[in-house]
């Protein structure tokens, strides 16, 4: 992409999106541990708002991931547009009871009448050796629940577009911050900017096989791509960003042209995103397909320590490459 | 652990405040909950009805005091045994049976049922069928009242049984940290499900325990409505002017099993049958006549249009159609455009 906007890092991004939001509705405001300056959140997400916006607006908690959860969705039940941070997404499962049974089912329980308008910001770990408690990618747990919607950016302008259409919609948002990503640098418009939810971005054209991923998977796709061209194969690198909703035309368009597809993702393969995506491209694609639908996910395991197994643990860019040359 | 069925009517409060206008309100709320219940009570035990249902009897009297309290705009949470709390916080009786027997005049359209009720409008937020769900949302409510510059309050109401779990103590912390106007109302009926207090806790009293996250904690007779009435005032009154949380401990006694069908094997007969003999609500009306000199005819009359009211919303709900089948996929987003297809 060639723009003269800005370079920041995705957590910069992230710092700019809620900046806005708050700028523009009192109503918004984040709460979390660590989020006030000087920390400004572990991963700085937050680094500066306190001091904007003040310690009322923008409020540290204790170690408490469902009164954190909780109380957003009590505020956003009233009209308030809370952020809230879990600090990592393996500590969902601390907070799973409000996000699962509350958030998530507010609206429909009550036929309707209240909704809950919460982000949950969470920092997603993976390929940096934090151990199985530190690195999990649970987007399909996420997904399995009907009421919440989830969002993966892969690059800063993403993530700044992303995040402001979360804090401004009207349904349980969670917004999954990759850390491998968060101190990457892109292009990321200045001001108010936002990318509606359910929209992929071909993050880049090809014709031979096209790879469905998002979120630190895409830069693995994007590098084998990369060596694939040297070798004539030519991949179509579809970031999807949201998984909910999904961009099922952009998926079925992607495949329709390529006719291979491959689904790649941080989260753990069997019974992952990728085999409701692989499902979607058989069902609708049937008899088109040149090769069956190949899912890479991570290994059924919890995420390994040592970094030798842990890169075996993800789909990474080399292997990437191999499934793909077997089936262009 | 002193059973507030032993108490006398009137032990530990004042009757200053108590209007006769007032009295009079509570016998109108505790006789509808009550006639509600044994309505309900009736149809599931003839077939006539079909839901889940979480008894109220002997708790009647907890809301009916508080809600003399509060405001159409102050918030409710509740929990699945709460159509007492709905009651009292003026859930229209139509939408309320209507909404427990999955019925599309309900207040959530048949979606929620009995224990997902809830109705914005009276100020009844949130009705969770997951013990102790309910406090961290009502921290959440009472910040927005802090954070909006408002002096409303939320009332969280949850048995004792929630206060094992871990949401009720990261939300108790966290409300006296903040100091945000929530009043944390636990319905000590005794039971915690089908165990009984002493087999699940060594706290000789949860008023106490719950004192050491820095707050205002107290303990009431919750059967006794002058008592009621004035714990409530005071720490409803103290939320409301800015001194944060309070933790009102209501001593009371669940006049049954957990849910409807549900045995009562695990409770002591002797004490349980002492209690229904001094169950709340009659306690109440011969406490009015003796005590208060209210006529027998002025209650019977509001015990007559309780009847009929009660009645009327039970034909109601019954003539009234399910949900339809396109309601399955609505309000699960904002939008249908937004569900996986």
């Amino acid at each position: 992409m060639t723009t003269d906007d800005p370079i920041h890092t995705l957590s910069e991004a992230v710092n700019q999106a809620m900046d806005i939001a708050m700028a523009e509705d009192p109503d918004v405001f984040a709460l979390g541990e660590d989020i006030e300056d000087p920390i400004g959140g572990v991963m700085k997400g937050t680094k500066g708002l306190s001091t904007k916006y003040g310690r009322e607006r923008v409020r540290n908690t204790p170690i408490s991931e469902q009164a954190i959860v909780g109380a957003a969705i009590g505020a956003s039940l009233v009209g308030m547009r809370p952020i809230a941070e879990v600090m990592l997404m393996d500590f969902f499962a601390v907070a799973m009871d409000q996000v699962a049974n509350h958030a998530a089912k507010l609206r429909y329980m009550s036929g309707g009448r209240t909704n809950v308008p919460i982000t949950i910001r969470t920092s997603v770990g993976g390929g940096r050796q934090f151990g199985a408690q530190h690195s999990q990618s649970l987007e399909a747990w996420m997904m399995h629940i009907p009421g919440l919607k989830v969002a993966v950016p892969s690059t800063p302008r993403d993530a700044k577009g992303l995040l402001y259409s979360c804090i401004f919609d009207d349904d349980p948002c969670i917004f999954m911050e990759t850390m491998s990503l968060l101190f990457t640098r892109g292009p990321v418009p200045p001001g108010r900017f936002e990318i509606p939810l359910g929209v992929a971005d071909v993050k880049r054209a090809g014709d031979d096989v096209s790879v469905v991923t998002w979120g630190w998977q895409v830069p693995e796709a994007l590098a084998a791509a990369e060596t694939l061209a040297d070798e004539g194969i030519s991949v179509e690198v579809v970031d999807l960003r949201t998984l909910v909703p999904l961009d099922r035309d952009a998926i079925l368009r992607s495949v329709a042209k390529t006719t291979r597809a491959v689904v790649v993702h941080a989260a753990t393969q069997f019974a992952g995103p990728g085999a409701e995506i692989a499902s979607l491209v058989g069902h609708e694609l049937f008899g088109r397909l040149s090769a069956p639908v190949e899912r890479m996910g991570a290994a059924y395991s919890p995420v390994p320590y040592a970094a030798e197994l842990e890169s075996l643990h993800y789909p990474e860019r080399k292997r990437i490459a191999a499934t793909i040359r077997a089936m262009a | 652990m002193t059973v507030s069925t032993t108490q006398p009517v009137g032990s530990g409060g004042s009757n200053e405040g108590l209007t006769d206008d007032a009295a009079l309100r509570i016998f109108r709320t505790v006789t509808t909950i009550r006639s509600t219940e044994d309505r309900i009570i009736r149809g599931l035990s003839s077939g006539e009805l079909r839901m889940t249902y979480y008894t109220v009897r002997g708790q009647e009297v907890i809301p009916a005091a508080i809600c003399e309290h509060l405001r159409r705009d102050d918030y409710m949470v509740t929990t699945y045994r709460g159509m007492h709390d709905c009651i009292a916080k003026g859930v229209p009786l139509d939408e309320l049976v209507a909404e427990m027997c999955g019925k599309v005049t309900g207040t959530s359209k048949g979606k929620g049922g009995p224990m997902h009720l809830s109705d914005p409008q009276s100020g009844l937020m949130v009705t969770t069928g997951v013990v102790g769900g309910g406090l961290p949302i009502a921290v959440g409510l009472a910040l927005s009242s802090k954070l909006r510059g408002t002096d409303q309050v939320t009332v969280v109401n949850f048995g004792d049984g929630a206060t094992s779990i871990g949401a009720t103590h990261e939300a108790c912390n966290l409300a006296a940290l903040w100091e945000v106007p929530v009043v944390f109302v636990c319905q000590n009926n005794q039971y915690g499900e089908h165990t009984k207090f002493a087999d699940y806790t060594r706290s000789p009293s949860l008023a106490e325990r719950f004192r050491g996250y820095g707050m205002e904690a107290r303990t009431v007779d919750g059967n006794s409505v002058p008592a009621m009435h004035e714990a409530a005032a005071e720490a409803i009154g103290a939320a409301r002017s800015g001194s944060g949380p309070v933790f009102l401990e209501c001593l009371t006694y669940r006049l049954g099993g957990h849910s409807f069908g549900a045995t009562t094997e695990y409770m002591d007969p002797d004490e349980l049958s002492q209690a229904e003999a001094n169950e709340p609500v009659g306690r109440y009306r011969r406490w009015l006549v003796d005590q208060r000199g209210i006529g027998e005819d002025v209650l019977a009359d509001i015990e007559a249009a309780v009847v009929s009211s009660v009645e009327a919303a039970v034909e109601a709900a019954k003539a009234s159609p399910p949900p339809a089948p396109e309601e399955l996929l609505t309000d699960v987003f904002s939008s249908v455009e937004a569900l996986p297809r």
